[in-house]
């Protein structure tokens, strides 16, 4: 019989980094991120699962990071906005987000480009109304989201520019 | 014109000068990559966690709390009550002396013997975790004595109603009263006289960044340092001095990244001051982080008005007198330390404001109630006076069968008219009513946006158009707060400098919420002294120690006021080095001029040039090239205020496109324009993201956002899935264009623009939906416009539910 | 808010679940995709004192089709199901109901038994599962047992599930040529719980209908049938007038309910709006 716990140890690839850590169950991952790896570049805005400042990408696929445990990414590969950055796969996107003022405050701004990272790996050269459906899940209080609608599909432009033969 | 001002005037205004240009924000890439710095990201060795037991009643006697059980729990290090931050925390009043018979009693941090809100703090539980905390508050038993409630503002003054401040006799806490006489009889004499009421909910700011601090105290010294997500360091300083007693000079705040503030972090929340005392009582840091559930109850509210108007018109439809009766339910208390009473003061003075009539009368009441403190949010009064006037305006243009365009072109003040004062006795320096207006009507392609919708009508496809003119209260002058004893300066500081690395280093108090507020400051300095944008280093953050003084961000003042501060600071500067250059140049200072970062011969002659790297090169460490009488000054100071007028006004005109569903009452906005004037556009691309992010912020109140309560005064709205905020798909793409009409108030020129947005869309927005239901002889008065307002309006449903019925 | 303290026990079979379930009884809570339970818990508003979690069960994931059905694995992610080709080839009803779900982050990760087994009366897939006449599979201590999906949804956020037991997967019949379905919903926001909702599905033949299946959800405490509605059109040519004025007889089939976004009666008119809709809808996609 499984013996339930309330520690768990557990093993995770974070930003490509291999991790082991001893945490509290009821750690969600923002909170494991940002305060025991102090990774901070995740945001909370709610923790109700609805601002989507706190997305992160779970084995590829974005999702929200306060509303997951931490002991749930137990041998799963996490990536932050940290690694995103690092990795240069967002460049373009970052360009076009600082290019059109897509970040106002700043604290969307890692979650929304997440979302927008996703949604690019989609497919090429969404519509607005698709960027604007796609991001519907990211709030953000200071632009009223043209700018950052802007930024996405310049970054798409850019990249269907660059694919051409 | 003086020949600073012309220097002043030509720096900011050359071909290559960047004020004026939509220069990218320098310094925002960090936020891409996740280096944003903001107070929850701050860990200090041995910080605790405080969380906060709130009141689950509107209105209920303490009768008792035993936390021993709670004491107990794994983690926790110190329960506190009310009564235990009351013994080292003073109380505030949040009254201004200049605002006669406004009244609210004493307010302490956290409730002492009545709670009087639902959400109002009780017990405070710090723990080693937050999640501990939490644990804590579950095994606190408190005993209530439950007291009825004054909930409904409608009926809060009715004398069967619980007043909430005994001592008082009733529930009222201010009355304003504007009137010019005569409006009686124009009402009699009036051609045709429209009536109506509007009803604007209670709303939030919801920054993405909840509220939150750090405070570290050192007992030692007897110094406070706190980490404030905060609009204004200087203010919380003289706040938390006052609460505890102490010298100024013992208190620091730190302002770091702010996520977003719009008027929700600039006032005295007793959760954060109990967080501090708790830091001073612990002797060790207590960080606080509102969640978000706290956070609807309790950062403050704003809106809830309910305004009756009446206009008075001639036959040709020009406006003859206006009457308003507003009324405002703003919670138990007056906020500190700017008052609740201003909003309703501008709805009072602001209606009508930009129209040409002479004749005005308006009563404004203030009550109290069982509800969650309303203050001062994005707009202030602003977007409930421009719903009132635009809603009646549209009404009486519809009674005499004018175009609601040409209403507004026959009746808003005349672009010649200025200096202008208002019925209300509001100074207007310069504004641009009628320019807007013509300029909003081409942008829209108006009259072709009429011929489509009555071409879609045929079709029953209801499109409706509605227009809004607008002004907005910016840069104000000590008269606004000052005067009335509260401590919010209105005077900007900047001390610029060429450091030895030939780097122009800019040190303001200017907060920077995401507004572009530091790039601001690097135009304008740039063009003062004469370099390059990638020469000058803006201090970012504010520091109540190491900074200068400022007063923050609020009432749209900081592109106003420390950019003109920047101005000639950075001026002075220019001359310093120039002084300084002519000496190694063997010329006169008048024949030189700085350009991109060196000083070159105004005659363009050769070989006089110096970088300014070098003059700092010479200066800094080879000193003894230089004359022993000259003696170089590369730091130059100035401070700034607003003199002339008591508030710089900005205006404009916005207009929408939207279509309404008359078989669900759903309503799918657009499309939305503006035209805007806020005097000289530092750049441009900003002051359009300040109007887009602002009328974000009057969508979501005309459309989505309330805070609902019942009737026992319970918030329903706490979670971000009950309170609605317009997503990306609710807010449509906003075109918006420039007028620039140059205050002479400051150098510079620039008036506010940060709330303007967020003013102009309840008014355009109810006039495009009753546009649209005009066939139906339907119109709405009451937001947010749910679908269900407009089915009711419709008379496909008997009555809304009885809580959208609260505004 | 954080979640409260609890105990965590992540199974890899369905029959250590089971036994953990039948162990901690109503103590214990399933943790599947978490979208709608781990709110609950940060909101501290649930407090169980153990999570089972069945992320790790391989055997609750993925879609099975067989000769005559779909079975969809409880631990199905709405993602998955969303971009399934055999979905929209089999299941068209749910394929038009998946993208109004949530947003795209919250669809990764939520499932499509965690769906069922919440019961939110405003939830798109347990209606689409009762107007597809859809089988549950509940696995319990004593074996499995299937209850129709009727029979499933018992109330809000009730359901036949007892404590010991675990929705393993939904079983559909795949829907037969001649069939459409038709799907709206009338939300506040793109992706909010729907004021009111309606699933249908019908054979459509010479513009009549029949074996329709329509299905109301938001409205009432669960997702109901309008079979008043349903006998009204059933056999009948159905033209927009027809299907408008039928549409009156759905105020015998729901008794909605007041809320923060509508009146009961507010929304007993919106459900007759957007019945109609929805069924004009069905008539288009017959006869195209």
């Amino acid at each position: 019989m499984i013996e339930p716990k309330e520690v768990f140890d557990i093993s995770l690839t974070v930003n490509g980094e291999r991790l082991t850590r001893r945490v509290q169950v009821r750690t969600n991952l923002a909170d494991f991120l940002r305060h025991d790896l102090e990774l901070t570049g995740t945001h909370v805005g709610c923790e109700h699962g609805v601002c989507g400042a706190c997305t992160v990408t779970l084995n590829g696929k974005i999702v929200r990071s306060c509303l997951m445990f931490a002991v749930q990414a137990d041998n799963c590969e996490v990536q932050t906005i940290e690694g995103l950055s690092r990795s240069g796969v967002i460049k373009d996107l970052q360009d076009a987000f600082v290019q059109h003022n897509g970040v106002q405050c700043g604290f969307c701004t890692p979650g929304m480009l997440a979302a927008a990272h996703a949604l690019l790996q989609q497919g090429p050269l969404p519509s607005r109304e698709r960027i604007r459906d796609f991001l519907s899940g990211n709030y953000c209080r200071c632009t009223g989201y043209q700018a950052i609608v802007d930024s996405v599909q310049a970054a798409a432009n850019q990249r269907a520019r660059s694919s051409m033969p | 014109m003086s020949a600073r001002e012309t220097l002043a005037a030509r720096q900011i205004s050359r071909d290559d000068s960047l004020v004026g240009r939509s220069i990218v924000r320098p310094n925002i890439r960090r936020h891409t990559e996740g280096g944003g710095h903001f107070v929850d990201d701050i860990k200090l060795p041995r910080m605790v966690h405080v969380a906060f037991l709130r009141s689950p009643h509107a209105h209920a006697r303490i009768v008792s709390i035993d936390s021993n059980a709670a004491a107990r729990m794994p983690g926790v290090i110190h329960v506190a009550t009310g009564k235990d931050i009351a013994a080292i925390s003073k109380p505030y009043v949040g009254v201004l002396r200049h605002m006669e018979g406004l009244r609210s009693p004493p307010q302490y941090p956290m409730a002492v013997d009545v709670a009087r809100w639902q959400g109002e703090p009780v017990v405070a539980v710090v723990a080693e975790s937050r999640a501990q905390a939490e644990d804590a508050i579950q095994r606190v038993d408190v005993g209530w004595e439950v007291l009825p409630a004054a909930v409904n503002m409608e009926k809060a003054l009715d004398p069967s109603e619980p007043v909430i401040h005994e001592s008082y006799g009733s529930n009222l806490c201010y009355r304003q009263i504007v009137d010019t006489g005569g409006v009686d009889e124009a009402f009699a004499q009036a051609h045709l006289v429209v009536e109506d009421t509007v009803n604007i909910g209670r709303q939030t700011g919801v920054p993405l960044e909840p509220r939150g601090l750090i405070a570290a105290y050192n007992a030692a010294d007897r110094e406070l340092t706190v980490y404030h997500s905060y609009q204004s360091a200087h203010l919380m300083q003289g706040t938390l001095a006052t609460c505890f007693s102490m010298e100024e000079r013992q208190i620091r705040v730190i302002v770091p990244d702010v996520g977003g503030g719009f008027g929700i972090k600039i006032h005295t929340y007793g959760d954060e001051v109990a967080a501090c005392a708790l830091a001073i009582i612990l002797n060790r840091p207590v960080k606080f982080i509102a969640d978000r559930f706290e956070s609807f109850q309790s950062d403050i509210h704003a809106r809830d008005h309910r305004v009756r108007g009446k206009l008075a018109l001639d036959r040709e439809g020009n406006i003859l007198a206006l009457e308003i009766d507003d009324l405002t339910g703003i919670g138990p208390y007056s906020m500190h330390p700017r008052s609740s009473s201003i909003e309703l003061l501008e709805v009072v003075l602001f209606t009508g404001g930009n129209y040409k009539h002479k004749l005005y009368r308006a009563r404004g009441t203030v009550v109290f109630q069982n509800k969650n403190c309303m203050c001062q949010y994005r707009g202030v009064g602003h977007p409930v006076a421009f719903a009132a006037m635009e809603h009646l305006v549209d009404q009486a243009a519809l009674k005499l069968g004018i175009d609601p365009a040409e209403m507004r072109r026959r009746n808003l003040i005349s672009d010649d008219a200025y200096p202008y004062t208002s019925p209300s006795k509001t100074r207007f320096e310069i504004l641009s009513h009628q320019k807007c207006l013509t300029q909003l009507l081409k942008l829209m392609e108006y009259d072709d946006l009429r011929k489509e919708q009555a071409k879609l009508r045929k079709r029953g496809i209801h499109y409706g158009i509605g227009l809004a003119s607008f002004f907005e209260l910016t840069n104000p002058s000590p008269l606004i707060y000052g005067m009335g004893g509260a401590r919010i300066g209105t005077v900007e500081s900047c001390t610029i400098r060429l450091d030895a690395g030939g780097q122009i280093v800019v040190h303001t108090a200017i907060c920077e919420l995401g507004q572009g507020a530091e790039t601001i400051v690097a135009q304008i300095a740039a063009d003062a002294v004469g370099v390059e944008l990638s020469s000058v280093k803006v201090i970012s953050g504010v520091d109540t120690l190491s900074g200068p003084t400022g007063s923050g961000a609020w009432a749209s003042r900081q592109t106003g006021t420390v950019g003109e501060a920047v101005l000639q600071a950075g001026l002075t500067l220019r001359k310093n080095i120039l002084d300084v250059a002519a000496v190694v140049l063997q010329t006169s200072e008048e024949k030189l001029d700085i350009i991109n970062g060196s000083v070159v011969m105004k005659d363009g002659k050769r070989g006089g040039n110096v970088s300014l790297l070098e003059l700092a090169r010479i200066a800094y460490y080879r000193g003894n090239e230089l004359p022993s009488t000259c003696e170089p000054l590369f730091m130059a100071t100035h401070q700034f205020r607003i003199k002339d007028y008591d508030f710089v006004f900005s205006n404009g005109a916005a207009g929408c496109l939207l279509e309404v569903d008359p078989e669900t009452g759903f309503i799918d906005l657009l499309k939305i324009w503006c035209v805007d004037d806020c005097g000289r556009a530092i750049n441009p691309k900003l002051v359009d993201e300040q109007i887009r992010g602002g009328m974000a912020q009057g969508i979501g109140p005309a459309l989505l956002e309330h805070c609902i309560y019942d009737d026992q005064g319970q918030l329903l709205t706490c979670t971000m899935a009950d309170y609605l905020l317009p997503m990306s798909l609710d807010v449509p793409d906003i075109e918006v264009h420039h007028v620039q009409t140059l205050t002479k108030t400051s150098a510079l020129g620039a008036k506010g623009i940060g709330e303007a947005g967020a003013s102009a869309p309840p008014g355009a927005i109810m006039n495009a939906v009753n546009d649209a239901l005009r066939p139906f002889n339907a119109k709405v008065t009451r937001q947010p416009i749910t679908p269900e307002v407009v089915l009711e309006a419709l008379g496909k449903i008997s009555q809304v539910s009885s809580v959208s019925r609260q505004a | 808010m954080k979640a409260p303290r609890f105990s965590y026990a992540r199974p890899d079979t369905i029959a250590e679940a089971i036994a953990l379930l039948t162990r901690f009884g109503e103590d214990a809570r399933v943790l599947a995709g978490g979208q709608s339970l781990v709110p609950m818990l940060n909101l501290r508003i649930a407090a169980p004192s153990i999570l089972v979690d069945i992320n790790q069960i391989s055997a609750l994931n993925g879609l099975t089709v067989e000769a005559e059905k779909v079975h969809v694995g409880a631990l199905t992610r709405h993602a998955h199901i969303e971009s399934s080709t055999d979905v929209s080839k089999y299941l068209p009803l749910l394929a038009l109901a998946m993208p109004h779900i949530a947003h795209p982050a919250i669809r990764t990760r939520g499932t499509f038994g965690g769906s069922c087994a919440l019961a939110d009366p405003a939830a798109e897939i347990p209606a689409c599962s009762v107007a597809l006449d859809a089988t549950f599979v509940l696995a319990g201590p004593n074996g499995e047992r299937r209850v129709p999906a009727q029979d499933f949804f018992q109330g809000a956020l009730t359901t036949a599930l007892k404590s010991d037991e675990l929705l393993t997967g939904v079983e559909f019949p795949k829907s037969k040529p001649g069939y459409a379905a038709a799907f709206g919903e009338l939300t506040r926001r793109k992706g909010d719980y729907a004021i009111v909702g309606v699933a249908a599905h019908g054979f459509i033949s010479q513009a009549r209908l029949s074996d329709l299946r329509i299905v109301i959800f938001g409205a009432s405490d669960r997702p109901v049938r309008a079979r008043h509605l349903e006998s009204e059109l059933e056999g009948k040519e159905a033209s927009s007038e027809c299907i408008r004025r039928a549409a009156t007889a759905l105020d015998a089939d729901v008794e909605p309910r007041d809320d923060l976004h509508a009146t009961g009666e507010t929304r007993r008119y919106l459900t007759r709006t957007l019945a109609s809709r929805v069924l004009s809808d069905l008539m288009k996609v017959g006869v195209s």
